[in-house]
């Protein structure tokens, strides 16, 4: 077991930016391309649990970076409340999300936190958070916050609950301080397809239509689970419309000699669990950084990142905001590319 | 997919239309032991599931349905029963089964031959009935054992002390189930119409006079559902606010033959299995999960079709019916020549 025990960093995801992964949590990383070029797929599958030592051995991962993530979104929701929001038919859901994290993390990370029922009368202890409470599930008076921003403030990744109802899934309440480019505040009461509204052209090919009947049927205690990537310049979670004029000019800071410190790999995984009690979906967007410097060190992953980028399309690099900076990146990877075969799957080479 | 806005939207759908890849899992199934069962009438039993190895139960939401296994012999069926007991409680569930005599034999053979100790495979809970919980008030309306999963929701109606009434129609106050039960937990709001005195539920009279935000959630005989829901929409009901389950027992009916042409094997279908017993019969794990007609999960596509197909489900589209190109196996069936779908 090699999560028995985290040490826990000290680090910025802002300002200063001292965020950094260690050299086991350079091996962790999700990094989510198996193969040398930019094939898109709709990699859904089973989220079970993964092999030892990775970001999918438990349900709910927790890693060195859990304290410093916890204290950035708290920065966030004191500057801006909103990005919590529950509306008032979602607590029962919340109190799901509250039991779904609050068990797959005691149970993976006993160390660490600890959950004890007696009926309704529950005890909850986050020793990393210096946390210890008890309280009656189910009663919302008996917890300093709502059930769902209690647990999320305490619970690594960003979190959308949808309800289920007309057919459709509705952005009913969220915790949403690590996202790539988009506002809880603007989708909040939102259906699948309005959300989805900007994308380009996925709506005329059907991938929508296909994609909710998929999630409408997703069953309690089978969750799936999908990765998503783009690049973000610094290692800063907070990338949301509301705080674009602190990171949109970020990009403009690239140069050839700090592309390595600047440029991350940003990666949400994503999975997709249903509630038991509410028949709401949740879905964690969990997000996960590693400098282009760190990303390196793990030799298949550097020429692997430099093909993919290579043959990325022109238009998703647009889409993913990339294109001031992708050439001055595919010009530092190149150096780590020295066009050796690389190994099949994600996982770095023993 | 979820969440959108750049990173996390599909995004390579700019260049390639992406099938969503369905991970072909079934569900892991639950081990129970049936430690209790009741008569409540001479036509329905109550059966107590405990899990087999002693641990919990998951929890449910009210109006969710379970998929039980039963094998007998060589025949392995697998029926549909809503979940009756407490949301909450992870020790036991509790399902009722009427008994239908001219069914596929599924409440047969649990009458006949399930016992305590009997031990059997059920799914994990699926809704397809959920509550609402946006509605100021639910209005709860059954039929004879259309009342089971309201049991369970007003549970949770219970604990959320949200508003609620039951409208409860039965044959015959001594063939009802749990009527004592249910006027002694919620009193007043529990109303019982019995036929045989001549009652029936005040139905114009009552959907006039709900307050605003009030949501309607019908279960029983398929006939009575229509009249209710067709009597709600007259009266201006919005369709957000109208929710029925709507569960079929797959329809017996002639035999006939099917060509599945990804397994590359002919089956028979025989008079009382569906298309989708027969298909699991012939060792293809197919996909499924109410079994009803209405979740859309055992969709399959119609490769060729000389003949007429029995479109007996709730789930796929007028013109997706017309158009021959699609069958949901759980409850149609087919009468012709020949049939061939992708499977």
């Amino acid at each position: 077991m090699t999560t028995d025990v985290i040490d826990f960093r000290d680090e910025t995801f802002r300002d200063d930016f001292t965020f950094r992964n260690s050299p086991a949590g350079i091996r962790r990383f999700p990094f989510p391309f198996h193969e040398d070029r930019y094939m898109y797929a709709v990699n859904i599958e089973p989220h079970a649990p993964g092999q030892v030592g990775t970001a999918y051995e438990h349900p709910i991962d927790v890693d060195e970076h859990y304290v410093a993530e916890m204290h950035d979104r708290a920065l966030v929701l004191e500057r801006d409340p909103l990005r919590y929001q529950s509306l008032p038919h979602m607590t029962l859901a919340g109190w799901d999300l509250l039991e779904l994290l609050m068990d797959a993390q005691a149970t993976a990370y006993p160390a660490h936190f600890e959950l004890h029922r007696d009926g309704d009368r529950w005890r909850w202890i986050n020793r990393p958070l210096g946390i210890g409470d008890t309280f009656t599930f189910g009663d919302v008076s008996t917890l300093p916050y709502g059930p769902m921003e209690y647990i999320t403030r305490q619970s690594q990744g960003d979190f959308c609950i949808v309800d289920q109802r007309d057919g459709n899934l509705w952005m009913d309440a969220g915790m949403v301080t690590t996202q790539a480019d988009w506002s809880l505040d603007f989708d909040i009461g939102m259906n699948f397809m309005e959300w989805h509204g900007p994308v380009p052209l996925a709506h005329e090919l059907g991938v929508f239509d296909r994609a909710l009947k998929f999630l409408l049927n997703i069953r309690q205690g089978q969750p799936v689970r999908r990765l998503n990537w783009t690049m973000t310049i610094n290692p800063r979670l907070d990338t949301s419309p509301e705080e674009y004029p602190h990171w949109g000019p970020d990009r403009t800071t690239v140069t050839p000699d700090n592309v390595g410190q600047k440029v991350h790999l940003r990666v949400e995984l994503q999975s997709f669990w249903r509630l038991p009690r509410s028949n709401a979906i949740v879905f964690p967007i969990r997000c996960y950084l590693i400098s282009l410097d760190e990303l390196v060190t793990v030799p298949k992953w550097g020429r692997r990142l430099h093909r993919v980028l290579e043959t990325l399309p022109d238009e998703l690099a647009g889409y993913k905001g990339l294109t001031r900076y992708r050439q001055m990146t595919l010009d530092w990877l190149a150096a780590y590319d020295d066009g050796a075969p690389t190994s099949p799957g994600f996982f770095p080479d023993p | 997919m979820p969440a959108g806005g750049p990173a996390a939207a599909p995004a390579g759908a700019a260049t390639a239309p992406a099938p969503v890849a369905t991970p072909k899992v079934q569900a892991p199934k639950l081990a129970v032991t049936v430690t209790e069962v009741i008569d409540v009438t001479p036509m329905i039993k109550r059966f107590r599931f405990e899990p087999s190895d002693g641990a919990a139960l998951p929890p449910f939401s009210g109006g969710a349905h379970v998929i039980v296994e039963m094998r007998e012999g060589d025949v392995l069926r697998r029926n549909p029963y809503s979940l009756m007991s407490p949301p909450s409680q992870t020790s036991s569930y509790t399902i009722s089964v009427r008994r239908d005599d001219q069914g596929r034999g599924g409440s047969r053979f649990l009458h006949r031959d399930v016992r305590p100790g009997h031990r059997l495979l059920i799914s994990p809970p699926v809704n397809l009935f959920p509550i609402d919980w946006r509605a100021r008030k639910h209005l709860l309306v059954a039929g004879g054992i259309g009342i089971t999963p309201f049991l369970a929701q007003m549970d949770q109606h219970a604990r959320a002390d949200s508003a609620f009434e039951l409208h409860l129609s039965v044959r015959e106050r001594a063939q009802g189930a749990y009527l004592d039960e249910l006027e002694a937990r919620f009193g007043g709001r529990v109303h019982i119409y019995c036929d045989d005195r001549g009652e029936r539920i005040p139905l114009d009279a009552l959907l006039a006079d709900q307050p605003l935000g009030t949501h309607l959630y019908v279960c029983g005989p398929a006939g009575m559902m229509e009249w209710i829901l067709a009597t709600a929409r007259a009266a201006g009901w919005p369709d957000q606010s109208l929710h029925s389950e709507r569960f079929l027992a797959p329809a017996s009916g002639a035999p006939y033959e099917v060509t599945l042409a990804v397994a590359g094997k002919t089956i028979r279908v025989t008079e009382h299995q569906s298309m989708l017993d027969a298909i699991e019969a012939a060792g293809i794990d197919a996909p499924y999960m109410c079994r009803g007609g209405a979740c859309g999960e055992c969709e399959t596509a119609v490769v060729a079709c000389e003949g007429t197909i029995l479109h007996n489900d709730h789930f796929l589209s007028a013109d997706d019916k017309a158009s021959g190109r699609k069958i949901m196996p759980c409850v149609s069936r087919f009468e012709g020549r020949s049939l061939v779908l992708q499977r």
